[in-house]
């Protein structure tokens, strides 16, 4: 028994499991400020009307600019116009992404969480219309901390309404890059929209809400991968946003000769009570913090009113901190081996997506012998095999296509659904954007050894445009001549 | 037996009550979310059971309340396709064949309609898509017993080849040795002498006899140089697609007792509609005239 309480002195009952400490951040001013206010409009402004932006492609193709239309089956970007074939193009844009992201990562720390990521830009949002409604952090605090009064009451609930509507907003804004947007805007009031609009538009109204309006920077610290492995992609050069304790500690404050003793930090909470994922910039980079640098505004406005040299909380790289530190100082290596590979990989990966983009292909074709029967036997002992063409035609024409085929002496073709009669050549057309499955016929006199199989060449030929396609398929005979 | 139930001092828990040799484990609660998760799940699963088919009795089984039925959507959905074809289906029974063919909006209905119709009802003798097997033509070929033309196609599946139809079409080939007509050596002959258009006969096998045998008893049906007879569904001979097999053996066997294909009249089981598509259907397999 002594040994179990001597345990319990060194383990105490804990809980696994802590509750969230609420945030209440603190308006801020100053040019951080400005700049990430500059940026948040931009991408809302950029996120709600880019689904407006039209694009003539002529008629029966919609005319919206940026429509990915996954029922049909197309993707239409400005003048490019992307089949499921091409989807590898999207893969190539995800790759690159996340490379510019490594770059500007090493480069400059998590700017992308701080200032563009869709996360930070609705709760931002979020929290300025919680602040125009419920006040400033200490009066939110005391409001939550109090009774509910018809004040309280009233001021929740505007919260929220307007949260919501915001999100409904998002959420219906979000469907339109995949239907176009006037039409489901007629639809969705008039009751006419897909149930899958309403779905979809309730699934992401509720997700902005609780995101933005209650998760916040939980997602950042506990859902998103992208913080967890940050410190794969930073290093002491990257510059990030830091407190330079070098001149900051030792912190607090005094008068006269007490006041000796003190660093430029004057404890005061300013920098914690602005942060959006309420930590302290003071304990150095870490997990939580999404390099957003509201810090540094505050500690200025401090700086300021004490007369000292403001950006104490600044963005430095640890290098240059530490030579700092020693009285020395450091130049700034934004051209390093990491980055420079970044920006190889980069400039390589973009040349690709482009040279993909520019030459993929505007026709697809297959030909896909029959499964019954594998060959027909004629008349005259001649042997004829039975196809089936699809041909997609992924330019915005018409276009006319001449099938040629080798491989065999003397074979003949004939598109028996189209037109009776066998000649050297088919003809087929295909109109603007469409797949065309056609029936072929191949026939010849085949004097093949028993048990062989030949392979014909198709050739296809656009007349429109010169483009050609190869295509190579087998032809059946008998095993044996009988 | 749960004997002594306690509660453990570091984590506040209370143990099993169960000892094992002098172990004893904690009875640590589920996590809610879980509890709940599952909770929910067996409400679900209640409310399925109520809502659908589900309890099966001796005689019959509980409806659901929603009355749902596999078969009953089925059938909907196969009511639905037919409503959304009864229009063009109605058109193509009311226009020519000919007609039907050089229309691309019909034609695309009746392919598919003749394509399914073919495989439910003629595939499993004429094979899939037509391929043919030894006693049932292939169609896609240009052999034709009676006419590969639209309307001879049309016709041949209307009214059946030896069926019950008084249309249908009928043609009887002589039992050439069963009833005596012709000995086996004059049947070796004139095996000998069709086989030769094919090969099959040894190089340097005097024929004349099996000529003039063939000119007497066969060229009436089959034709002079054995081109076949269409109005007697008499099959070309001197070709390399054999209905009943292309050996000196297979035409002996043909002669001396034939058979003969029987084919039913569809329109007994078909409307005209479908009949006609269908014929279309075979007609594009690619041998049609």
């Amino acid at each position: 028994m002594n040994a179990i309480h001597d345990l319990k002195q060194v383990a105490p009952a804990t809980s696994l499991y802590a509750n969230r400490q609420k945030v209440y951040t603190k308006d801020v001013y100053g040019p951080v400020r400005s700049i990430k206010s500059a940026i948040m409009v931009a991408c809302l402004a950029i996120y709600y009307t880019l689904p407006w932006l039209r694009w003539q492609r002529g008629p029966g193709v919609p005319d919206q600019a940026i429509l990915l239309d996954l029922w049909h089956e197309r993707f239409y970007v400005f003048n490019i116009v992307l089949w499921p074939q091409d989807i590898y193009l999207l893969t190539g844009l995800l790759v690159l992404a996340a490379v510019s992201l490594f770059l500007v990562t090493s480069l400059f720390g998590r700017v992308w969480c701080g200032y563009a990521c869709p996360q930070t830009v609705w709760t931002d949002l979020f929290m300025t219309v919680e602040r125009l409604i419920e006040g400033d952090r200490n009066t939110r605090m005391k409001r939550d901390a109090g009774p509910w009064t018809r004040d309280k009451i009233l001021r929740k609930f505007a919260t929220h309404w307007v949260w919501f509507w915001v999100a409904f907003w998002t959420g219906g804004a979000w469907i339109m890059y995949f239907v176009n947007a006037p039409v489901v805007v007629v639809e969705f009031w008039t009751g006419r929209a897909s149930s899958e609009v309403y779905a979809m538009t309730l699934l992401f109204t509720l997700t902005t809400y609780l995101l933005a309006g209650w998760a916040r920077e939980q997602v950042c610290t506990f859902m998103c991968p992208w913080p967890r492995f940050q410190s794969a992609m930073l290093d002491d050069q990257s510059l990030v946003v830091t407190y330079q304790a070098w001149r900051g500690e030792k912190r607090g404050h005094g008068k006269g000769e007490a006041a000796e003793q003190f660093g430029d930090c004057v404890d005061c909470f300013a920098c914690v009570h602005v942060c959006p994922t309420g930590i302290d910039i003071r304990d150095g980079i870490q997990l939580e913090c999404i390099n957003c640098g509201l810090c540094a505004d505050a500690c200025n406005h401090v700086m300021e009113k004490r007369d000292r040299a403001p950006w104490l909380i600044t963005w430095d790289t640890l290098t240059r901190q530490k030579a700092k530190a020693a009285g020395r100082t450091e130049k700034l290596h934004l051209l390093r081996p990491r980055t420079l590979i970044y920006c190889a990989v980069l400039t390589a990966g973009i040349a690709l997506l482009v040279y993909g983009v520019l030459t993929r292909a505007t026709t697809n074709l297959s030909i896909i012998h029959d499964r019954a029967p594998l060959f027909i036997a004629l008349q005259k002992g001649d042997i004829r095999n039975g196809y089936t063409i699809k041909l997609a035609n992924k330019l915005q024409l018409p276009a006319q296509y001449d099938l040629t085929v080798s491989g065999l002496p003397a074979l003949q073709l004939a598109l028996p659904e189209q037109a009776p009669g066998f000649g050297n050549q088919a003809h087929l057309n295909v109109p603007a954007g469409e797949v065309g499955t056609f029936r072929l016929l191949v026939q010849g006199h085949i004097a093949s050894p028993a048990g062989s199989r030949p392979l014909l060449h198709f050739t296809l030929h656009n007349a429109t445009t010169g483009e050609a396609r190869d295509y190579t398929a087998p032809f059946f005979t008998r095993a044996e001549q009988d | 037996m749960p004997s002594k139930i306690e509660q453990d001092a570091i984590s506040g828990t209370d143990t099993t009550g169960h000892e094992w040799d002098g172990l004893k484990e904690l009875n640590t609660p589920l996590p809610k979310w879980w509890l709940y998760t599952m909770y929910a799940c067996i409400a679900w699963a209640i409310g399925m059971c109520v809502l659908y088919p589900s309890i099966p009795g001796l005689h019959s089984y509980w409806h659901g309340l929603l009355g749902y039925s596999t078969r009953v959507s089925a059938m909907a959905g196969w009511h639905e396709m037919q409503s959304m074809h009864a229009g063009a289906m109605a058109q193509i029974g009311k226009t020519p064949i000919e007609a039907v063919a050089k229309d691309p909006k019909l034609m695309e209905t009746a392919l598919q309609s003749g394509r399914i119709t073919f495989a439910n009802n003629c595939a499993p003798c004429h094979g899939t898509n037509g391929t043919g097997r030894a006693g049932y033509p292939a169609l896609g070929d240009d052999v034709w017993l009676w006419g590969g033309k639209l309307a001879d196609i049309e016709t041949t599946i209307t009214h059946g080849v030896r069926s019950a139809d008084p249309d249908a079409r009928q043609s009887m080939m002589p039992s050439f040795g069963t009833d005596n007509v012709l000995k086996p050596e004059q049947i070796n002959q004139v095996a000998d002498y069709v086989g030769a258009w094919w090969g099959v006969t040894q190089a340097g096998t005097d024929t004349t006899a099996g000529a003039k045998i063939f000119a007497d008893n066969c060229a009436a049906c089959h034709g002079a140089k054995g081109e076949g007879g269409r109005d007697f569904g008499a099959p070309p001979l001197n070709a390399h697609v054999h209905l009943y097999g292309g050996t000196q053996a297979d035409i002996v066997a043909q002669v001396t007792h034939p058979r003969h294909g029987v084919m039913p009249n569809w329109n007994a089981r078909l409307d005209p509609a479908t009949i006609r598509s269908v014929a279309l259907f075979v007609h594009s397999l690619g041998g049609g005239e």
